[in-house]
């Protein structure tokens, strides 16, 4: 912990809630719109690509917090990093869920067949499939029951991360622009997941003899 | 985003009781001269215009889509595939303004005896505009009900004497940057092509649509001068036509140029026969809640007595 004890913990009480508040905005906007009629002239689509949108945008978030504490040398990213990655889970959820049964209307021979014979469908399945011993194994006692084993089991959000934009691309008609955004993030992301040195700052007596 | 309700309608959309007492006159007439056997029974009338744009005049009515469930003009309008100007659903809406339909001349060319321009003006008045309720099914499992203002595009083929070589119809969107700011990105093979074999385009359903409820057509739906043809996928029924050409062979066409295993030149509605990413056997019809069921797609999306015999020899799962 870099703060003193004494000091108020708004990072607890200010800082989460307010994540907390800002990562429901989506959800809470599709479920107004659903209740009054207002999502558009086609709403399972609206659904659809909101909550997939949103699903791969805190997967990236959530990816984006030791590099961002690496590059600001401040710890304090990765106390948002957990609720983040549940916020992808949730999203990614809905999304499956709205495919399950407003989409597919609980045909579970076609959702079967899809998932065999559609890569995108495959791949976007697969990926949840992932990311969902991860989103049970997040709190802390899991945690700690897992050890090091922890750590490794919660690395393979970089493969979930890698199929979601594979779904991406995989299922638009002939636009690329936009899923390649997000791979291009992911790209940077993986880099400097593997190339940490990228993103350390020299030392400082480093720094000081650059200078002269 | 601004929802007009059924019940809403604006004074504007009302009919003005002259009018409707032409329509009636007309009507009679037409009973009297025995041509109506069509428009008898239930009181048929033009759907009233949307109150937006220019209306057309001398529109005429047709039986065709009677008792089908329109869509709203605000989902015809703001939701469409118009890649010219963006490929977001609600891009075409926002961008489309910038294209300038007047002055307009379409070339017809190729395979002809008497190839030629014509401008749009003449067209809108040398034609007699119908009304025509189709059902429009997109690839992507969508579908919605336009009540469409336009002329068989056959009417404007036969003026230009095709030859007997001339088996295939090419059509082209206008190629210009500046207007479709779409195409200043190489998401297509710029300008978008599309095709039809010679009886699909002389079909009695395939016309060149000027209008759509009442009135010129918006931007963003193709104006001014659009192809429809409702048996098939939208992606058929192209937009802003600068261009018709009679050919010897099938034509390239842009959707199959840029995935030919996924979208054939026939691109005939088939519920049997699905795009290789998704199925082609239900679609949801714009307008309906998010928790409506979705419908079953007929074959040739409904129009199958009418031009199933143009494909009974063919294996359909072939020439998708």
């Amino acid at each position: 912990m870099d703060r003193p004890e004494h000091a108020f913990p708004w990072r607890r009480f200010v800082a989460k809630p307010l994540l907390f508040g800002a990562a429901l905005i989506p959800f809470g906007l599709l479920v107004h719109g659903a209740a009054v009629g207002d999502l558009g002239a086609n709403p399972l689509e609206r659904v659809t690509h909101t909550t997939g949108d949103w699903g791969l945008r805190f997967l990236l978030l959530t990816l984006a917090m030791t590099p961002l504490r690496q590059l600001t040398a401040w710890s304090g990213w990765l106390t948002f990093r957990r609720m983040l990655g549940l916020f992808a889970f949730f999203y990614v959820s809905l999304h499956f869920l709205t495919w399950i049964w407003l989409d597919q209307e609980l045909r579970w021979a076609n959702m079967l067949a899809d998932i065999a014979k559609r890569p995108f469908v495959t791949v976007g399945f697969v990926a949840w499939l992932l990311l969902l011993p991860l989103a049970l194994t997040s709190t802390r006692a899991m945690m700690r029951r897992l050890g090091r084993h922890w750590k490794r089991l919660h690395r393979t959000v970089y493969a979930v991360a890698v199929l979601g934009v594979l779904h991406f691309l995989w299922l638009v008609k002939a636009d690329l622009l936009e899923p390649l955004i997000y791979a291009a993030v992911l790209f940077v992301l993986l880099l400097v997941r593997w190339r940490p040195g990228l993103l350390k700052r020299p030392p400082l007596s480093t720094r000081a003899l650059d200078a002269r | 985003m601004l929802i007009r309700r059924h019940g809403d309608i604006r004074s504007s959309e009302i009919t003005p009781a002259d009018v409707y007492a032409q329509r009636r006159a007309f009507l009679k007439a037409a009973a009297a001269a025995g041509v109506g056997a069509a428009l008898s029974g239930p009181a048929a009338a033009l759907v009233a215009p949307a109150g937006q744009r220019d209306a057309i005049a001398g529109v005429v009515e047709t039986p065709h889509g009677r008792g089908l469930e329109l869509t709203d003009y605000e989902f015809v309008t703001q939701y469409n595939n118009f890649y010219e100007f963006g490929t977001d659903k609600a891009d075409p809406a926002e961008n489309a303004h910038t294209l300038r339909t007047r002055p307009w001349n379409v070339v017809v060319d190729g395979e002809c005896e008497a190839p030629g321009e014509i401008g749009i003006e003449d067209i809108l008045t040398g034609f007699t505009q119908e009304e025509r309720i189709y059902r429009l099914r997109c690839v992507e499992a969508w579908a919605m009900v336009v009540p469409w203002i336009g002329f068989p595009l056959g009417d404007l083929l036969r003026r230009f004497k095709p030859t007997s070589r001339a088996n295939y119809v090419r059509f082209e969107t206008l190629l210009d940057p500046e207007q479709m700011p779409g195409q200043r990105r190489a998401i297509l093979d710029w300008p978008y092509r599309e095709g039809l074999r010679m009886d699909e385009a002389m079909h009695p359903l395939t016309i060149l649509a000027t209008g759509l409820y009442g009135e010129v057509l918006p931007n963003q739906n193709g104006a001014p001068l659009r192809l429809v043809v409702p048996w098939k996928y939208g992606f058929k029924s192209i937009k802003s036509i600068v261009r018709i050409s009679f050919v010897h062979g099938v034509p390239e066409t842009t959707w199959w140029r840029m995935a030919p295993d996924e979208y054939g030149f026939y691109a005939n509605v088939n519920p049997s026969v699905d795009h290789p990413r998704w199925s082609q056997a239900r679609h949801r019809v714009l307008g309906e809640g998010l928790f409506s069921r979705k419908h079953e797609t007929p074959m040739f999306n409904g129009y199958a007595d009418q031009v199933a015999h143009l494909y009974k020899d063919m294996d359909l799962r072939k020439f998708y």
